[in-house]
């Protein structure tokens, strides 16, 4: 696990858009945090770097649960804020997606992680103050461990 | 003779299913948790799974039929409301819908569900009500539209995070209010002063007709217990709960009456349309009729049954119907929101 250190929104920002060139189809991105954390203008982030035609598209899937981005690859942005059970998020069918080639974010991830992959990448985000943000990445399984390591070399200063 | 048509519903949360009929009266809007089918075939909301429309389909579409007094094969047309939503939930409605179009052999017409909303407001006037702006704003969309005709809809702004219900539930969750937030914050918020905190109004001097709802939730969250997340958990005093929801309901209806405002100018068009769950708010529906008044157009709401999903909405495939646009055999349900232009 390592932490990266958002002094204000542009950073966050930077945090994902570093996150997202390093991503590969069929990955799958647990997000951890409280209420504004940042969970949604991270993945805007991510679909921005990946090639959003309008960044305005990436908003929040709390009602809908999961929303769907034309980027390279597709974005799948999911969110358990209002689901009561980890069961109801299997229910709406989330392992197909979790198995196919596109880039799975989840938000509050922590609430349904006995139903996410056993490997997965795992990002807690932690309020600071007002602007700033603490992120949190966690690699479990080769592959992640991989990428977390990746992803900590590209932004530790030179 | 009148042809009867038959609704179905099933985007997210709720099944529903209504019969209307091509002059567009509505002789039944059934809902799945709005009636004892609810208990009877379980569950409480959200119950979003694709599972649970299944069970449910079935049984609301015998209910809308027994409430309209008529039979299944009386039905001349099937309408459904194909996108958006969840790919799983809309595809039970699709699948039922294509079903019984050709079982039955009438015609297969679709809707979009957002689009909808503002043509509850139709329903409700019982007559024209194109060209108009449109406004949705529910727990999923806050959304403005510019509708030439029911079959023209551009939008024209939506938001870019947190849509105006979801703020109201995610609000309610941080003053510790339950659920539905609606509601539940709009009581709180009679109780206090609108003006005891200056929240953040998003776009507010800003042409673009865009929303954000996020910043001021969190507004509302380091208002209520500082920037120090870890200390979150001291309790509210009263007043300061009730004045926090004044403050954040005001912020909320502020932006929309903006908006909605600046899209009427920005248009030229002089008829607002108003659909959506928080469309039952009474704070907004009396700010949009005092805007109404000062600035001299005409507001319609949807009634407060057609607010939040419902089936009956999907009156609007009759104007499709007129025009024999047909759904392909093959309709699909897209989850995603596509505006409909002709």
């Amino acid at each position: 696990m390592f932490a990266f250190e958002a002094a204000t929104p542009a950073s966050s920002a930077y945090f994902g858009k570093e996150l997202a060139s390093l991503l590969f189809p069929g990955a799958v991105i647990g997000l951890i945090g409280p209420l504004g954390a940042g969970k949604t203008f991270l993945v805007r982030a991510v679909a921005e770097r990946l090639g959003i035609a309008d960044p305005r598209m990436v908003s929040s899937p709390t009602f809908v649960l999961i929303h769907e981005y034309p980027t390279a690859p597709t974005i799948y942005h999911f969110d358990a804020y209002r689901l009561r059970s980890s069961t109801e998020f299997a229910d709406l069918g989330v392992r197909e997606y979790f198995e196919g080639n596109g880039i799975c974010l989840i938000e509050w991830a922590d609430r349904v992680a006995d139903v996410l992959p056993d490997e997965l990448l795992r990002i807690t985000i932690q309020p600071t103050a007002i602007e700033s943000r603490r992120f949190l990445v966690e690699g479990v399984g080769s592959k992640y461990v991989q990428l977390e390591g990746k992803l900590a070399a590209r932004l530790s200063p030179v | 003779m009148s042809v009867y048509f038959l609704g179905i519903e099933t985007s997210c949360d709720e099944t529903a299913a209504a019969v209307f009929t091509d002059e567009l009266q509505i002789l039944s809007n059934v809902v799945a948790s709005q009636t004892e089918l609810h208990s009877r075939f379980g569950g409480v909301v959200p119950e979003v799974a694709a599972r649970a429309h299944l069970q449910r389909l079935l049984p609301v579409i015998d209910e809308s039929l027994k409430h309209a007094g008529i039979t299944l094969q009386q039905i001349g047309c099937i309408a459904v409301l194909n996108s958006p939503g969840l790919v799983g939930a809309l595809l039970i409605g699709v699948s039922a819908a294509k079903m019984l179009a050709v079982a039955l052999d009438v015609p297969l017409v679709n809707a979009n569900h957002i689009e909808a909303h503002v043509f509850a407001c139709r329903l409700a006037a019982q007559r024209d009500i194109f060209p108009c702006v449109g406004l949705v704003i529910s727990g999923g969309h806050t959304s403005l539209f510019e509708c030439q005709s029911p079959l023209e809809f551009k939008l024209l702004g939506a938001t870019i995070d947190d849509a105006a219900g979801e703020a109201f539930d995610k609000v309610a969750s941080i003053l510790g209010l339950g659920f539905p937030g609606g509601p539940a914050v709009e009581r709180e918020a009679r109780k206090g002063d609108a003006k005891a905190f200056s929240f953040p109004r998003s776009f507010y001097k800003d042409e673009r007709l865009d929303f954000s709802f996020s910043g001021l939730k969190t507004a509302v969250l380091y208002t209520a217990f500082g920037q120090d997340m870890s200390q979150r958990r001291h309790t509210l005093s009263e007043k300061m709960r009730a004045d926090l929801a004044a403050s954040f309901q005001q912020a909320v209806v502020d932006v929309l009456v903006r908006k909605s405002l600046q899209a009427l100018e920005q248009t030229g068009l002089s008829r607002l349309a108003v659909g959506g769950g928080v469309a039952a708010n009474r704070c907004l529906r009396a700010a949009l009729e005092r805007a109404a008044s000062e600035h001299h157009f005409e507001l319609i709401l949807a009634p407060l049954s057609y607010c939040t999903d419902n089936a009956a909405m999907a009156a609007m495939a009759v104007e499709k119907w007129r025009r024999q646009m047909w759904a392909p055999g093959d309709l699909d349900a897209v989850p995603a929101y596509q505006p409909s232009q002709m």
